[in-house]
């Protein structure tokens, strides 16, 4: 690939992303083969720059990791006191009564809000304490293969100019060898995308689908300031055949975290996440919340919502899918974070054994998913997500709440997810356009004053890390029939469609990108592909994000 | 030969500093700090020498709290050969570091210290010329291009007209200006290799110095956000308005 000779450097096992899967099988391993050599890369020019969630935690997962976890300090310090969740339409907000028993999914008590951002830096030095040797900054950019079983990942080169040339400060990147190597990139993570290919993990799953989640950290007046307040929405300003809601949650010195997740399986090509997200803080139930206050972190990410149909095979000669790259989230709960822990911690588990036995493929993984509470958990809730996509938000609402309190999730059908979600998007001329208010500078805002509080940043000189696999599609797809939704869609103004009056082009805006890899999964045609550019660029969320 | 070079850790570059909400400072709880970048280009220069065979030591020393290691650790990855960290929790003043620096120097005897011209914190600028009154070197500031031979230093430098070209003798201080060098990048074999390398720590005390802060900051503020524009219709109303509101003709 390049004259430059690589380095290489071997160990047991190798972890590609910081994130709490990650972290969570680094300090698993270590913890049960205390003589393993574990390395864990992450793309993100520190543990937490790249880490974007709401986030309330559910402490289960990280109970069995480190029971110890208050008194080592674990930035767990805001518990849920008050939640509420509200169905808005465009003026009013009517909360639903009885939730504990309508949705005894978002039952919180004993629930935190955290940055999990700050989680993951905590996480981060339990690890290192324990011998894992973390390396921010490398992003994983390809995988070795040899006789069909995975041997490591290589690291990115770094110094390479836009036209794909060596420049003066060139480091060629490092073959990272282990015996097993895992994958923790998080959703549609661009390795874990070229596994899926190479050793054909989806045969026999439902498709993935997707959210989009957009988020804002705030600071708000001490007076209006209510610490351990969980409060979500549904209803306006989606329709009907939309899913999603925002999210308000109020933790550490007077910081709320807001946001909104949209379904990525949304059909109205005009439909902006972004403005949506914008346009709810202005309804009465959450504009109070920020007047006066100041915005001070923004940020994108998509998840999994796919649930247990999604997951695919787990394992294959030499590593595993934690976390999720697997796609565990659980999506009622809104909660990610301690299964992807968990899925995690069985992951060592089962490569702990396997290095003992010598096998190849750490497959008990699977059974060990399978047995443990993740599963149950992942289960009882798999016919919720999918009844959204099939009756509408009204309609599955009701499912749900029947789900919940009739069959108490043991419904004996599963439902499926019958689509991907490049494939819901319905034509510019029949969606019906979206009139979004302009951003007033105080509680709203555009996307190029939003990326910049992102601290994104990409080496200006380095190849588009965006790759069109055909412009020539473009056109014809994306922007005749669908009005380039991705300019849209792109929460971080990286693709604009210009001259649309003489001859529309796409442009790209690479070095605005927040790697939330909604453009990977939402492109119509599939002719985006998201992969890692050099590696520190991207985001640099702060602590408290 | 034997280099020092002085690095700080500052917030990085890429972070949009944001000011306590009391107004006693800056925030830095839970935000990226990285190395200085002026002293990156302090650290990459000293080690061009090493490489050019003219210096046979780079030393990284580092003033500040204990993550300032990670610090010198990157410094140690672009190829200094050891780093010492001066330890404190005091917010240090340049003053206090120049005084610091004159220990080091008196203890390690290196023949030329290259410091980074300024810090993106407090945009001092004071660090490099203090420590060169305190050893009564001679210095070459805001240097732009760096020549070692005869036992002398050729540093051109960035001034309000152009270029000055300056001969010092050594042991001398030079403060890196930005077009000095384009630093490379701590690379991962290098990282990992520099984990290994010796890091020495100190107290203040043990030089014999006293950091304590002599400023006294009276406020910090955000500058206040900028007002949108206005068109105006006509040439008239510009003068107008230049002339009534904005008061500059």
């Amino acid at each position: 690939m390049t004259e430059h000779a690589r380095e290489t450097m071997e160990f047991d096992v190798v972890i590609v992303g910081g994130g709490p899967a990650g972290l969570a099988a680094a300090i698993r391993l270590r913890q049960l083969s205390p003589d393993a050599t574990v390395c864990l890369i992450e793309k993100g020019s520190e543990i937490g720059a790249h880490i974007l969630s709401g986030a309330v935690i559910e402490p289960r997962a990280l109970e069995e990791l480190l029971p110890d976890w208050r008194e080592r300090g674990a930035p767990l310090n805001t518990p849920v006191t008050e939640e509420a969740m509200l169905y808005l339409t465009e003026s009013r907000g009517y909360a639903v009564p009885m939730l504990d028993r309508v949705m005894p999914h978002m039952r919180n008590h004993g629930n935190y809000i955290v940055s999990l951002g700050d989680v993951c830096r905590w996480l981060a030095a339990q690890a290192e304490e324990l011998g894992v040797e973390i390396y921010p900054g490398f992003a994983g950019a390809e995988i070795l293969e040899e006789d069909g079983r995975v041997v490591g990942v290589a690291t990115g080169d770094m110094g390479v100019g836009r036209d794909g040339q060596p420049g003066a400060n060139y480091a060629p990147g490092m073959e990272l060898r282990a015996r097993y190597t895992l994958f923790a990139e998080g959703c549609r993570g661009s390795l874990t995308k070229r596994l899926m290919a190479m050793y054909n993990l989806r045969k026999g799953v439902d498709p993935q689908t997707y959210g989009l989640g957009i988020k804002e950290l705030w600071e708000i007046p001490k007076d209006r300031h209510r610490p351990g307040l969980v409060q979500h929405s549904f209803g306006w300003p989606l329709d009907d055949r939309t899913y999603g809601g925002a999210w308000m949650y109020h933790f550490g010195e007077n910081l709320v975290s807001y946001g909104f997740v949209v379904g990525l399986d949304y059909p109205n090509t005009w439909l902006s996440p972004f403005d949506e997200m914008q346009r709810l803080k202005l309804h009465p139930s959450f504009r109070a919340y920020f007047e006066g206050g100041r915005r001070i972190a923004y940020g994108a990410r998509a998840l999994s919502e796919g649930g247990l149909q999604s997951v695919p095979r787990l394992t294959f000669p030499g590593g595993a899918l934690v976390g999720d790259a697997a796609g565990f989230l659980n999506v009622p709960k809104i909660k990610g974070t301690h299964t992807a822990m968990k899925s995690g911690m069985l992951a060592a588990e089962a490569v702990a054994e396997a290095m003992e036995s010598g096998k190849a493929e750490p497959a008990s993984y699977t059974r060990r998913v399978r047995q443990s509470w993740l599963w149950q958990e992942l289960r009882g809730v798999r016919n919720i997500r999918p009844a959204f996509a099939r009756f509408g938000m009204k309609g599955g609402a009701l499912y749900s709440g029947i789900d919940a309190m009739l069959l108490r999730g043991r419904a004996p059908w599963t439902l499926h997810h019958r689509h991907a979600d490049n494939e819901t998007l319905e034509s510019a001329t029949v969606s019906a356009p979206i009139a979004y208010p302009k951003p007033d500078g105080k509680i709203t805002f555009d996307r190029l004053s939003s990326v910049f509080l992102s601290a994104t940043n990409h080496e200006e000189d380095q190849p588009v890390h965006l790759k069109v696999r055909n412009p020539d599609l473009w056109k014809t797809v994306n922007w005749d029939v669908f009005r380039a939704p991705e300019s849209r869609y792109c929460p971080a103004a990286v693709y604009e469609a210009v001259d649309t009056d003489t001859a529309p082009r796409l442009q790209i805006n690479a070095q605005n990108c927040v790697h939330c890899k909604t453009c990977d999964i939402k492109d119509p045609a599939q002719n985006i592909d998201w992969v890692t550019p050099e590696g520190a660029g991207g985001p640099n969320y702060p602590g408290g994000m | 030969m034997k280099v020092l070079v002085p690095v700080k850790r500052v917030i990085d570059f890429n972070i949009k500093p944001r000011v306590k909400a009391d107004g006693t400072g800056v925030e830095t709880a839970g935000v990226k700090m990285s190395m200085n970048p002026f002293d990156e280009i302090a650290v990459e220069e000293a080690v061009r020498l090493k490489e050019k065979g003219i210096a046979t030591e780079v030393v990284a020393v580092s003033i500040g709290v204990q993550q300032a290691q990670d610090t010198l650790r990157t410094a140690l990855a672009m190829g200094a050969d050891r780093a010492i960290l001066v330890l404190t929790d005091v917010a240090v003043e340049p003053l206090g570091v120049a005084k610091t620096l004159k220990a080091l120097v008196a203890k390690e005897s290196p023949d030329l210290v290259i410091l980074g011209k300024q810090a993106i914190d407090d945009d001092m600028n004071a660090t490099g010329q203090m420590l060169a009154g305190l050893l009564a070197w001679p210095q070459g500031t805001f240097a732009s291009k760096l020549d070692i031979a005869d036992g002398r230093a050729t540093v051109t430098r960035e001034v309000d007209g152009g270029l000055e070209t300056v001969s010092l003798a050594l042991p001398a201080i030079v403060t890196a200006d930005l077009r000095l060098n384009e630093p490379r990048y701590a690379s991962l074999p290098n990282i990992m290799k520099a984990r290994k390398k010796p890091m020495e720590t100190l107290a203040p005390a043990d030089l014999g110095v006293d950091v304590t802060p002599r400023l006294t900051v009276v406020s910090v503020a955000e500058p206040p956000a900028r007002k949108a524009g206005i068109k105006v219709d006509s040439a008239a109303d510009l003068v107008a308005r230049l002339r009534k509101e904005a008061k500059v003709i």
